[in-house]
Order: C-alpha cells, then sequence, then structure tokens
C-alpha cells in the first residue's frame, strides 16, 4: 500500500484563500482517485505561504480488474442484431458464449477492465486537478496559459512504498514532477529531495518551514501570550487575524512592541483597528489600565539581531500610522466639541442614493421616524430626534474616512465630546445593529428609536425606488435591514403597527421626492402641483397631480401604496426564516399570518408561539383533526349545494346529547375565545377552544351530517360552520400540516 | 539598517536602482515627458505590455496626484512625488527573487529584514487594467507594489508582463532612516552644497497645493478636458494612410490625450467640482479613451514585433 505525496510550490498565496484551497485539494484528488478505483486509508492537506501539500495514506497500489457481463441478442436473432451488439460493446464474435436464458439461448460477452496502476492514475487526477483548481481568482503568467492563484514553479509527486520512493511523472505546460522542493526563501532557500510525507515535514523544519497552518496558529499564539505575560499584559483575542497571520509566514517570531506613550490616549478601538487592518499586529492589553499599550508583530524570519531591526523598523510605522490616527482624533475632537456643524453641512454633499437624495436628506427623514416611534418604545421624542441628527455625523469625521469599519463607535465618542446625553451617545454607536446574527439588539429606548427608523427608512426607500432585493443579489443588505427591523421589535417586545409606521416614512418619501422634482416645474404648473401636495391623502394628491399632468407624481404615490403592502411580505419572510431557527414551524407561522394585526410582530408572534404550544399537546392535536374534518365536511356540502353555511344552527334541531353538548360547549367557548383574542391572551384563547376537543370528538362519532333530512342536515352544517368560526378567531387551521 | 552598504541620500538609491535594472538587461529609460498618476501611465508600461513583442524596461516617473497636496506639512504625503517602475514582458520565472536582489542593492538586506510578499489586486479603472499580485513589506511597511498584469486597455495581455513599482520617497524615507520626507538627504549630506528633500520641493510642494485645491480655472480644465477628448477621438478615426500613402497609425499620439485627459479629470477632482455620481462617469470617458489606443496599439508593430517598412 503506497504513500502519495503532492506538493504545489507557487509563489505567495493568498492568505485569506489558504485554508478552502487546502480543503478542495483534499477533496479533488481523493474523490478522483476513489472515482478510478482507488482506495486510501488517509488523507491530510497543509498549506504555507508558498506550497499547499497532500498527503494520502495507505493507497492501494492498482485499481482492482472489473468484470461486466454484458447480455446479448438470443442466438437465432438476425445477423444484424447480432452485429449492432458487437459493434456497439466494442467485441468480436469470439468473445461471446452461448448460454440459456428464460426466453432461449442468448448470447452473452464478459467485458474485462484490467486494473491500473495507481502512478497512472494520480498523474490524471493531478493533472484535472491542477487545470480545473477552484481558486476565487486565478492568474496567467509569463507566457504560458497554465492558471494558478500565483505563479506555480513546481511539484512533488511520488509514491512512496517499502521499495522506496518513485515519482509520478506529468508535465503541466512545462513544469515536470518530481520529489525536491524549497526551505524558508531567506533562511534555507536550497532544493532538497524527500522520500514520503514523514521525511518531508520533518526536512522542512529543518529548513525552516512550519508546514502545519494550525501548529504556526498555537505557536504564535503561544509566544504571544507568554511575551504579553512577561509585562503582565494579555492577548486581545482575535482568532479571525490569528489565521490570517499564520497564512502569512512560514517561520512565526512574534515579537512584542510598546506603543509609545503620545498614542495611548487614542480610542482603544482606534488602536486596534489600525494595528489590524494596517499592519496585522495583535493588540496587547494592560489589565490594569484597560487600555491597549502593546503589540505583537508576527516576522518569518529569524535574525541574527533577534528581530531588533524588523521591530524597529515596524515600530516605525506604527508611530506613522498612529500620527496620522492621532491627528485625525484630534482634528475631530476639534470639529465635536464645537458642535459638528461642518459635518452636518458637509452630508448635504454626500449622495446617499441618486433617487433618494443625500445623506443629509436621509437624516432628515430618520429624524422624522424617530421621532414617531419614540412614545412608542418609551424614549423621549426629543431625544431620539436629536440622537437620530447625530448618529451618522462621524461619517464626515477623518478617522471614520480612514476607517470604515469604526462608524457609530466613533460617533458615540464625538457626540459625548460635543455634550450629548449619554442615551443619544449610545445611539450613535448602537443604531446601526443588530448587524450580524451574532449581533446584540439594542435595548436603551432611544437607541431602539433609531435603529428602527434608519433601517425603516432605508427598506421603504430602495422600495419606493424599485431596488429591492433579487435572488442572490442584495447590493443594499436589505434582507440584513428586514431582519434587524424584526429583532428590534421582538428583542424589545415592541408594539408597533409597521403599515402605519411604512405609511409615515412614504409620506415623507414623498415630500423629498417632490421637493426634489419640484424645481423642475414652470410657474404655472408649480401652483397647481404645491396645492395638490396640500391635499392629505394619497387619492386627492393623485387627483391634483392628474389636472397637473404630472405623471410622475401618482406613479410615486402608487409605488409607495404597493411597498407598504409588499414590504409587510417581505417582513413576514424575515420573520419565518428568524422563527424558524427558533423552532417555530413555518406552517404555523402561516397559519396565523393573516389574522388581523398582522402589521404588529410582537402580536403576531405571541400567536404563533401559542398556536405552536397549543399543538405540541394532546387536545391541540386532536382538535386540529376535528377543526380540519369540520372544514372539509362544509367545504365539500357548500361546493356541492352551492351555498354558505355560516348562520342559524339551532339547539331545538339537535337530535342527539352529543350534539346538544356541541351546541352547549360552543355557546361557552365562543365568548371565552373572543374574550382572550381582545385581551391578546393566546394562551387563555387556547384553552378556551381546546375546551372543545372533547364534544367535538364525540360529535363526529355520534353524529351523522348528511342525513335525509335536509332541516337536520342543513343545520348540523351550520354548527359546524359555528365550530369553523371558533377556530377561525384563533387562527387558519387549514394552514397546519398533519 | 545596519548594511555598511547603506546608501547616503536619495538620489543614490535611484542611482543604485538604475544601475541594478540595467545590469538585468533592462533599457533604462527616461521619464514620460507627461503630467501622470503613476509610472504605469507611462506608455512604456501601459502600451508596451499589449501584443506579443517582448519587453524590458526601468525608468522614473514623476507622478502628480492633486488631491495628495499637503502644503509640504504631512511627513509622508506629496503632490507630486515619484515612482520607480520596471516592466518585463514575458515576466521571468525568477522575478521575484531579482525583485529581492533590488532591495539588495539599496541597503535592504533580507536576512535582517522581514520582507514579505502580501494580497494585494492591483485595478486601475481609468486603464481598463487588472492585475494580480502583492503588496511588498519590509518590516511592516509596504514598499513595493508587485504585480502580474491581466489586461490593459480591456485586452488579455498574452504573454503576461510582470510589473514593479517602488514608492521611492517612502522607501528611501525607510532606508536613510528619516522621518519627514522634507528631511531627507537629496544629495550626500557630506557635499559641498548638502540639499535635502526640501529645498528642492517645499516651495513647489506649497505652491502647487494652494494652485491644485484653490487656484486651478476649473472652467478652462473642463474645456481642456473636452478637447483632449475629441483630439483622442479625431487622432484614432484618423485615416491609418498618410498623403504619402504611408500606413501610420498613430496610438501614441492619441495616446497622449488620454493621458492629458487623465490628469486633467484629477485636477478637476482636487478642486472639488466633480460630484461622487460624476466621478464614475469621468472615468468612464477615459477609460474609453485608453481602451481605444490599446485596440489600436496591439495592431501595430511595438506589440506584434513586426519589422517596420
Amino acid at each position: 500500500m503506497p504513500d502519495l505525496l503532492i506538493e504545489l510550490f507557487s509563489e505567495e498565496i493568498p492568505a485569506r484563500m489558504q485554508s478552502r484551497a487546502r480543503e478542495d485539494l483534499r477533496k479533488l484528488v481523493t474523490d478522483g482517485l476513489v472515482a478510478a478505483g482507488l482506495t486510501y486509508r488517509s488523507a491530510g492537506a497543509f498549506s504555507t505561504p508558498r506550497r499547499l501539500t497532500l498527503t494520502v495514506e495507505g493507497l492501494s497500489a492498482e485499481s482492482p480488474t472489473t468484470r461486466e457481463e454484458r447480455k446479448g441478442p438470443r442466438t437465432d436473432a438476425p445477423e444484424a442484431a447480432l452485429q449492432g451488439f458487437l459493434r456497439g460493446a466494442g467485441l468480436t464474435r469470439d468473445d461471446l458464449v452461448a448460454r440459456d436464458d428464460k426466453k432461449g439461448q442468448v448470447w452473452f460477452a464478459t467485458i474485462v477492465k484490467p486494473g491500473r496502476p495507481a502512478a497512472e492514475i494520480v498523474a490524471e487526477v493531478l493533472d484535472s486537478t491542477i487545470r480545473n483548481f477552484p481558486w476565487p481568482k486565478s492568474m496567467r503568467w509569463g507566457a504560458g496559459s497554465l492558471r494558478w492563484v500565483r505563479p506555480l514553479h513546481s511539484i512533488i509527486c511520488i509514491l512512496t512504498d517499502e521499495a522506496g520512493a518513485r515519482i509520478v511523472p506529468l508535465d503541466i505546460e512545462g513544469i515536470r514532477t518530481g520529489d525536491t522542493t524549497r526551505g524558508h526563501r531567506f533562511m534555507a532557500p536550497d532544493a532538497f529531495a524527500v522520500t514520503g510525507f514523514d521525511d518531508y515535514a520533518a526536512r522542512l523544519r529543518r529548513a525552516r518551514v512550519m508546514l502545519d497552518s494550525a501548529e504556526r496558529e498555537a505557536a504564535i499564539r503561544q509566544e504571544a501570550a507568554n511575551l504579553a505575560f512577561a509585562r503582565g499584559w494579555e492577548i486581545v483575542p482575535d482568532d479571525g487575524l490569528l489565521s490570517e497571520i499564520a497564512g502569512l509566514v512560514e517561520w512565526p517570531v512574534p515579537l512584542m512592541g510598546v506603543i509609545e506613550d503620545r498614542f495611548l490616549a487614542l480610542p482603544p478601538e482606534v488602536l486596534q483597528t489600525s494595528m489590524k487592518e494596517h499592519q496585522k499586529f495583535l493588540s496587547a492589553r494592560n489589565p490594569k489600565t484597560g487600555r491597549i499599550e502593546g503589540f505583537v508583530t508576527v516576522a518569518n524570519i529569524d535574525t541574527p539581531d533577534h528581530g531588533d531591526t524588523i521591530l524597529k523598523g515596524n515600530q516605525r510605522v506604527l508611530a506613522a500610522r498612529l500620527s496620522d490616527a492621532a491627528f485625525f482624533w484630534e482634528n475631530d475632537l476639534r470639529e465635536a466639541k464645537s458642535g459638528m456643524q461642518d459635518w452636518e453641512q458637509g452630508l448635504k454633499s454626500v449622495t446617499f442614493q441618486s433617487k433618494l437624495g443625500s445623506q443629509a436628506d436621509r437624516i432628515t427623514r430618520i429624524a422624522a421616524l424617530a421621532r414617531e416611534i419614540a412614545p412608542l418604545v418609551g424614549a423621549d421624542p426629543d431625544m431620539a430626534e436629536e440622537a437620530a441628527r447625530i448618529a451618522k455625523l462621524d461619517l464626515r469625521s477623518a478617522m471614520v474616512g480612514e476607517f470604515p469599519e469604526l462608524q457609530g463607535t466613533m460617533g458615540r465618542y464625538y457626540a459625548l465630546e460635543a455634550g450629548k446625553d449619554a442615551a443619544v451617545a449610545d445611539a450613535a454607536r448602537d443604531h446601526y445593529s443588530p448587524l450580524g446574527p451574532s449581533d446584540a439588539v439594542p435595548t436603551a429606548p432611544v437607541s431602539v428609536a433609531v435603529a428602527l427608523a434608519d433601517k425603516l427608512d432605508t427598506l421603504t426607500g430602495f422600495w419606493a425606488i424599485d431596488e429591492k432585493p433579487t435572488g442572490s443579489k442584495d447590493p443594499f443588505a436589505l434582507r440584513r435591514a428586514a431582519l434587524g427591523v424584526v429583532r428590534l421589535v421582538l428583542g424589545n417586545a415592541i408594539r408597533i403597527s409597521l403599515s402605519e409606521l411604512m405609511h409615515t416614512i412614504g409620506e415623507v418619501h414623498l415630500d423629498f421626492f417632490f421637493l426634489r422634482q419640484r424645481e423642475h416645474f414652470a410657474d404655472s404648473e408649480r401652483q397647481l402641483v404645491d396645492a395638490g401636495f396640500e391635499k392629505p391623502d394619497y387619492a386627492q394628491k393623485i387627483k391634483a397631480f392628474e389636472k397637473a399632468s404630472f405623471p410622475e407624481g401618482t406613479a410615486f404615490i402608487n409605488a409607495l401604496v404597493a411597498m407598504e403592502i409588499d414590504l409587510l411580505s417581505f417582513f413576514h419572510d424575515r420573520l419565518k426564516v428568524f422563527l424558524k431557527d427558533q423552532g417555530i414551524r413555518h406552517d404555523v407561522i402561516d397559519a396565523v399570518l393573516n389574522m388581523p394585526g398582522n402589521d404588529d410582530l410582537t402580536l403576531l408572534v405571541n400567536r404563533a408561539t401559542a398556536l405552536s404550544d397549543f399543538l405540541k399537546t394532546d387536545d391541540g392535536t386532536n382538535l386540529l383533526q376535528g377543526l380540519k374534518r369540520a372544514a372539509n365536511i362544509l367545504a365539500q356540502a357548500e361546493e356541492k349545494d352551492g351555498v354558505e353555511y355560516s348562520f342559524g344552527a339551532d339547539p331545538k334541531y339537535a337530535e342527539t346529547d352529543q350534539e346538544r353538548a356541541l351546541f352547549a360547549a360552543l355557546g361557552q367557548a365562543q365568548p371565552a375565545i373572543s374574550a382572550a383574542m381582545q385581551a391578546e391572551d393566546f394562551p387563555a384563547a387556547m384553552s378556551a377552544i381546546a375546551a372543545l376537543r372533547a364534544p367535538i370528538d364525540a360529535f363526529f362519532d355520534a353524529v351523522q351530517i348528511n342525513t335525509d333530512s335536509q332541516i337536520l342536515r342543513r343545520n348540523r352544517l351550520n354548527l359546524l360552520s359555528q365550530i369553523r368560526a371558533a377556530g377561525a378567531a384563533i387562527a387558519d387551521f387549514n394552514k397546519i400540516e398533519g | 539598517m545596519t548594511s555598511p552598504d547603506r546608501p547616503k541620500s536619495f538620489q543614490e538609491i535611484i542611482l543604485r536602482l538604475q544601475n541594478y535594472w540595467a545590469a538585468q538587461g533592462c533599457a533604462v529609460l527616461q521619464p514620460y515627458d507627461m503630467e501622470v498618476g503613476a509610472g504605469t501611465f507611462h506608455p512604456a508600461t501601459t502600451l508596451r505590455s499589449l501584443g506579443t513583442k517582448p519587453w524590458a524596461a526601468a525608468y522614473v516617473q514623476p507622478s502628480r496626484r492633486p488631491t495628495d497636496g499637503r502644503y509640504g506639512e504631512n511627513p509622508n504625503r506629496l503632490q507630486h512625488y515619484y515612482q520607480y517602475q520596471v516592466i518585463i514582458k514575458p515576466s521571468p520565472a525568477n522575478l521575484q527573487d531579482l525583485y529581492l536582489g533590488s532591495l539588495k542593492a539599496i541597503g535592504l538586506d533580507p536576512m535582517i529584514h522581514d520582507v514579505r510578499f502580501v494580497e494585494d489586486d492591483w485595478e486601475s479603472p481609468t486603464l481598463g487594467a487588472w492585475g494580480l499580485g502583492w503588496e511588498v513589506w519590509c518590516d511592516g511597511m509596504e514598499v513595493s507594489q508587485f504585480t502580474y498584469f491581466q489586461q490593459v486597455g480591456g485586452h488579455d495581455c498574452r504573454p503576461v508582463s510582470g510589473e514593479l513599482t517602488y514608492g521611492l520617497e517612502r522607501l528611501a524615507m525607510y532606508v536613510l532612516g528619516i522621518e519627514h520626507v522634507m528631511d531627507m538627504p537629496f544629495n550626500d549630506p557630506a557635499s559641498p552644497i548638502p540639499l535635502t528633500y526640501g529645498d528642492v520641493f517645499l516651495q513647489t510642494e506649497r505652491e502647487y497645493s494652494r494652485w491644485n485645491f484653490d487656484q486651478a480655472d476649473t472652467d478652462m480644465l473642463f474645456q481642456h478636458f473636452k478637447d483632449a477628448e475629441a483630439e483622442c477621438d479625431r487622432i484614432l478615426s484618423a485615416d491609418d494612410t498618410d498623403a504619402a500613402g504611408r500606413n501610420i497609425p498613430m496610438a501614441h499620439p492619441a495616446y497622449d490625450q488620454a493621458i492629458k485627459a487623465s490628469h486633467l479629470f484629477n485636477l478637476l477632482d482636487a478642486r472639488g467640482v466633480i460630484s461622487v455620481t460624476e466621478r464614475q462617469a469621468y472615468i468612464g470617458r477615459v477609460r474609453a479613451l485608453a481602451k481605444r489606443c490599446a485596440d489600436l496599439f496591439v495592431t501595430t508593430p511595438a506589440a506584434t514585433g513586426e519589422q517596420i517598412r
């Protein structure tokens, strides 16, 4: 059982692509080997900046010989049929034997495919793997036409067994497979030959290359922690950065540096972001001061001066970077202190979206909406409006210009510097949240108001100009914004009518739309349109616009009206996805989706939760059957008779005790259900309808609906319709599966 | 920076690079005599990276980026600076080693420094060009751009050119251990008349910063942009055959006009008179010119390697 070693040695592979490339290499090669009939015991893939390596252990030495029997025509079939069979199977008459079959004597042929040596298969699989490798971006180089992530220089491909190592011969666009590689670019650049994976890994280590990225990561983590510990510091955890660094070095040499005192007044987020984004430094925090006071840079080389020159250089570069940051910070603070008017002014000339106006327009809309939302979430309207007005001003700050990911974070610092209330400043930081699934939902009322207003403005705006997400395309992250609204509402148990809010902000969008259009009118037309614009509702506005021959206005209003409906169903879609993760089935949500007040997501979810819990009980599942049975019988009867049974069931026509019992139970349940629904006490509504389970079951057991007496039949159908109505008051049970 | 072989001045670094790349067989060209934003705009790179004819050149290119002007006050930022540019077609297999040799030549010994190739893909929307490569880090500082051109002017590069770009001021400041660009020795500090970078450029940085930001006549610049665009179009639309019956398509004169338009756009941008939405449109207009110049160039002898008759 030979072992296979493959190394693809190239110029520096981007760090972010390495882990996926390891997996792709392992999968493409082993899948190819298996598809060709080989088996293997285990496989492992490795990467450094300059190599992708695969080891496959216990590979079969050859693929097995396969035999396939093919059945031909009967021996007494016409000659043409036989010739056709021979041609199709690539056989001659000598290959055939005649055997008895069910229908008489039939020709049989055994096709033998001899096994192939592993080397032959490996060469084919490797060739196709290299040519079809799924790099996110690949390139050509020199005069060749081969594509790889960066120029590919050499390939090891050897099979090793007791007899020793053999090169698997292959030539890909002039690159011939061999058994040699090179060590560290500077510390051990000479080529050397290897005999198998263990030998390869050991020799690489001697040549100053740590092959396994997990080992490099662990080594960096360990050494960085040690360096920090020696100073009484701790490393700020950042797994993403750590794995990126591990993809930038073959021989990690962590070096610890100190941040100069003059930079320690910078916010920790600025220090950390600048060091991470520009320099790939890990941050070291002093637990006594809580500040970030040091860094770890990871070099790729051992030097005679123990990294002295390297550390000094890095320190210099960092000082230049942080000088820039400090310059931005000080300028920004000055602007913040003076009230941020320049930033406010500046946002007027920044386009948010060409059809939705400037960032300043957007802020005005958000402020208006935040004011509306404030009382609904327990926030002070003045504070919410003010918070919305300042929340995005940091977009004009120099710091956010340099580090866009610090938007909000800087906004909070600057708001505090401008003397704003802490709740207002916090809203600047938190109003973008929740961004991802792991991002917390803001709970402070002012932050909630601004966060909701921001997302609703974006959603309604892009809907109004017909820039909705389609398929996988969602360039404005509207799905995330809608999910944000869902999480904000549910996370804070907010009672809010989304339709009303969408309408409110729709009107604001219309104001802005109109202001943008207004300058294009002639004076005479403008008067007409202005008059129309003062009308209170959309229908009257449309009439006025038609009089003024302003079809764009009518079209925009129609788009706003459509938006209110369409966007609500978009929220419902997001809600379904969200609740599915919470364990509530989509059919349960569908069953409550069209109940009154469905634009109040908290109400909707309370309904769905109560229903979902109810359906998990014995009463729930049985009652569901009863309700469905009632609905089916009714539907059939209504279709047959062409009438709707919905009124006039009379206990005096009740023939059996079970029928009378059901009348009585419905008489009690109906007011109890509607009282509970009125009070939005859904669990109580569920228990009220649960009381119908036994009477309904008993009724169906004892009573025949379709009797010869039309009076009795009609009465029973009308009784069923009361059951249907009782169910419909709670949910659309027909939507529920099972 | 413990190398005993350390250069003493900005100009010595340039001279060493010139000698090094000359020794590697590059034609050492002179700067292009027009205002450009980067060494890539020199026709020796943009146009010569197209077509099949082999090419190897190295040169200093003065580069102008009006929006980067800081009146000479910022330690690292200038509206006029120098790039050192190397372009070799097809890219040789040992280009990384050749590049590392050039660092050694200017006193950056990779055995005591930390030299790294960090992913950085290059794209020039104005030239309709892109390539893959790295920014080269030395002790955490970006000292060069290293790019394998894949497309220029909308044309696939076959063969592929390797392009190296050194930001000379930043690199030299690092090698010489200087904190502020204006303090950097331009010539040998032991010269009879020692000159710093500031002696040469501080006043011009101030003057151009003022002109770029406040003074440049925008109406005139808009007009010049239109003129350059029109002239480029006229040259490209002209008959390839002249009055004497000679076949002389004029790719280079047309490309000059594209460069002009590009620089005029940069000036207008610095004056803040181009809105965010217009920006894309202007870049698109320059790209359209560059692309048509490339379309023409690839049919000419400098691209195909045919003899000029």
